[in-house]
């Protein structure tokens, strides 16, 4: 058991997951109190030990399931599936006892799943041995035909009855799917060992994917963002609350005394009236950044929404407001609405951020006040076109702080067009935010 | 690693036995939160609980104080709570009074004198350390307070002691079982979230859901529990700005039954959704989606 806890353990630190050497004792200190017979109740105590955030979680289940299989090698696992599966069906009829599952939950779905991975999806006669493929078991099963299919049969004379009958297919064939490429991979790590499925088969955690070159899924990154920005804002007004003590209230001083004799012993600040602070957020918008972009732009969304003293800009070449678009509640409606109707191209459709930065000095220049804290998200990629760092450090005279989120690694600054370090210098700080745990890190730590 | 000298007495026979009894205080477990109670209880480790508001990360910890009969004792956590609103306070007014009483005593004897256990305010923690009987200690949005108050709290879960300068240290009498709740507004030090257990609560699947809402609201005709949980989950798969949470399926069920509903019909949800749903773009989003069955039919 030992060996195998520590194979695991490397495995999710390998995946960036850091599990301390206390996390690992307290992991097998609580095996001793679960049933080990009971696969739910041992991946229970190991998830508790071991990982302490929730977006850890998917890839912990992976590798449970890799290293926690039946780990007794292909024969074993060929010998279970003839003595589970009896009399072989075609793929038709398993095809329509699906359908007809669908919407049972998400229990149902597994033990489908599983009987699906081993009537359909394993391939032999290639060159690698025996290999269990996901293509070959959806296209037995046509599941998208299935799903459609279910979907129609689940209409009911109640509407209401037929949304949420519609809605469970669709969670279930969800479910069934991610099944399937569980068990696929199960039954690769009874062939090739865990190590081996283990080094594709986990997706890092949401907050390491970097901005510029992965695709993430959107809904998922936007409900991460969420409360991201929400700590943002809580940390910008925070800071403002923290520091208005104000001066000695005497009269509330003294009266407070009469309880201990006449003895001022605790005493009694006014507080200055806390006034709010804004937010500007300057977004590059080009297309040469157009994955950070997207999350600029999710981020501004988001705060917007936590934070009703948020305007917010767009620039390529120059720059336009588009804090009323950002008010619709929709981030994809406000997203469309503003490439239609924005006004951030003026020449050529390449970043410059010198003549940008200009024009927003010269048409807010004036709203920018010792309460703004003003937010530039971009690359500082100039195309080689004048920088104009005078105007930052004017914009930094006026505003309370203006901060610089930069997508590329810090190595990669100053190479070629850049013109990260000559900006750097005059705002309050340029930092690295090439994914979420980095921008959490500038939430918590810099602001 | 256990002494051999004394056997343990443990609290919980196995999962099945915290799933009873947190069930007998209206609790209604799943695997994860069962298995991860009974290793709290035996590992003797703070649990920390994270998941979306009103999940019920509060009411596990009421429910295991009644399942376990022991006394609940509770820390509000807010941005501003320091020692002495969490570990102890000294009663300055008293001493005060102490010192101006004089009775002739000297400096020495009267310094002893106000710096003993009858000046001492106890706070939460410290009380639940000090209890002579088991308690159960909540210490609920621990999100909310400053890193350096989480840092004041390292030391009691580490050691189970508090340290009063001018007293000495004070050793718990028992281990109290404490959970701490968040909402995740912030990220917990590594330090705290190392000492702990972690538990992640999430929005139940249909089948629990339906449980719970039948154990609540018994009242409740099972196929109006049937639709209403289907249809919160419907809604919870929508991206809104607050997903509906148990407390609010709750809350919508029981609407429902005093209207005296057997089935739910559209008019009755869009005149009811602001129960479930707290935004006015989401009861809209969620409208909009439960029409949809309409076109179809």
């Amino acid at each position: 058991m030992l060996p195998r806890l520590l194979d695991f353990t490397h495995a999710l630190r390998a995946a960036g997951i850091p599990v301390a050497v206390s996390e690992g004792m307290d992991a097998l200190a609580a095996l001793d109190h679960v049933d080990l017979t009971d696969r739910a109740a041992v991946r229970e105590s190991m998830a508790a030990t071991m990982i302490k955030t929730d977006s850890q979680r998917p890839a912990f289940d992976t590798l449970f399931d890799l290293y926690w299989g039946t780990g007794r090698g292909p024969e074993a696992l060929v010998e279970s599936d003839e003595r589970d599966l009896g009399v072989p069906v075609d793929a038709d009829a398993f095809a329509a006892e699906l359908g007809a599952a669908l919407g049972s939950g998400e229990g149902a779905m597994r033990e489908l799943a599983r009987r699906a991975v081993a009537l359909f999806g394993r391939v032999e006669g290639s060159p690698s041995g025996v290999w269990y493929s996901n293509y070959e078991v959806m296209r037995a099963l046509d599941l998208n035909r299935v799903v459609a299919q279910a979907i129609a049969d689940a209409d009911d004379d109640d509407p209401l009855d037929a949304v949420a009958a519609r809605d469970r297919v669709r969670r279930d064939a969800d479910a069934f799917r991610a099944a399937v490429l569980s068990e696929i991979r199960r039954r690769m790590a009874e062939y090739r060992g865990p190590e081996a499925v283990a080094s594709y088969a986990v997706a890092p955690p949401l907050e390491n994917l970097d901005f510029l070159s992965a695709t993430a899924d959107l809904a998922e990154l936007r409900r991460a963002v969420r409360p991201l920005a929400r700590k943002l804002a809580a940390r910008i007004a925070m800071k403002r609350r923290r520091s208005t003590r104000g001066q000695l209230d005497m009269r509330r001083t003294v009266r407070h005394s009469l309880s201990s004799g006449g003895v001022p012993l605790e005493t009694v600040m006014r507080h200055r009236s806390p006034h709010r602070p804004d937010l500007f957020v300057l977004c590059d918008v080009s297309s040469s950044v157009a994955r950070f972009a997207r999350f600029s732009l999710m981020l501004t969304h988001a705060l917007k929404s936590q934070f009703s003293k948020v305007r917010s800009f767009a620039f390529v070449d120059k720059i336009d407001e588009v804090t009323r678009f950002f008010e619709h509640e929709d981030f994809e409606v406000a997203v469309n609405r503003m490439n239609a109707e924005a006004d951030v191209v003026w020449i050529d459709g390449h970043s410059d951020y010198g003549s940008s930065l200009e024009q927003f000095l010269e048409v807010y220049g004036s709203e920018v006040t010792p309460k703004t804290t003003v937010l530039i998200l971009g690359d500082a990629r100039n195309n080689y076109r004048a920088r104009k760092a005078w105007v930052l450090k004017e914009l930094g005279h006026r505003a309370r702080h203006v901060y610089w989120l930069n997508p590329e690694p810090r190595r990669d600054w100053d190479t070629g067009d850049s013109a990260a370090s000559e900006y750097e210098a005059v705002v309050d700080e340029m930092v690295e935010v090439r994914n979420l745990r980095h921008l959490q890190r500038f939430i918590e730590e810099v602001l | 690693m256990s002494p051999s000298s004394e056997t343990p007495t443990y609290r919980f026979a196995g999962t099945e036995d915290v799933a009873a009894r947190l069930a007998a205080a209206g609790y209604l477990t799943d695997e994860a939160i069962a298995t991860v109670v009974l290793l709290a209880e035996r590992l003797g480790k703070p649990l920390l609980v994270e998941g979306p508001a009103g999940v019920g990360k509060t009411e596990l910890a009421k429910a295991l104080a009644s399942a376990l009969e022991w006394r609940l004792i509770r820390l509000q956590c807010y941005e501003g709570v320091d020692e002495t609103k969490a570990l102890y306070e000294w009663n300055y007014k008293k001493q005060l009074l102490r010192i101006q009483a004089g009775g002739g005593s000297g400096w020495d004897e009267l310094s002893e004198d106000i710096f003993s256990e009858g000046f001492l305010l106890e706070r939460p923690v410290l009380e639940a350390i000090r209890s002579e009987d088991p308690v159960v200690l909540l210490i609920d949005e621990i999100d909310k307070l400053d890193f350096e108050a989480e840092a004041l709290l390292l030391e009691v879960l580490a050691d189970w002691q508090v340290t009063i300068p001018e007293m000495g240290t004070i050793t718990a009498r028992q281990i109290p079982m404490v959970v701490l709740t968040s909402n995740n507004e912030r990220e917990l030090s590594e330090a705290l979230k190392r000492r702990c257990l972690y538990l992640h609560i999430d929005y139940p699947t249909i089948e629990r859901e339906k449980e719970i809402v039948l154990a609540r609201v018994p009242e409740l005709p099972e196929k109006l529990a049937d639709q209403i949980v289907g249809l919160v989950q419907s809604i919870r798969s929508l991206e809104l700005k607050k997903s509906p949470s148990i407390s609010e399926t709750l809350d919508w069920a029981r609407t429902l039954l005093h209207l005296g509903m057997t089935a739910v019909d559209p008019a009755t949800v869009n005149s009811t959704l602001p129960v479930l749903l707290k935004f006015q773009s989401d009861i809209e989003k969620a409208e909009a989606h439960l029409s949809s069955g309409r076109a179809s039919s």
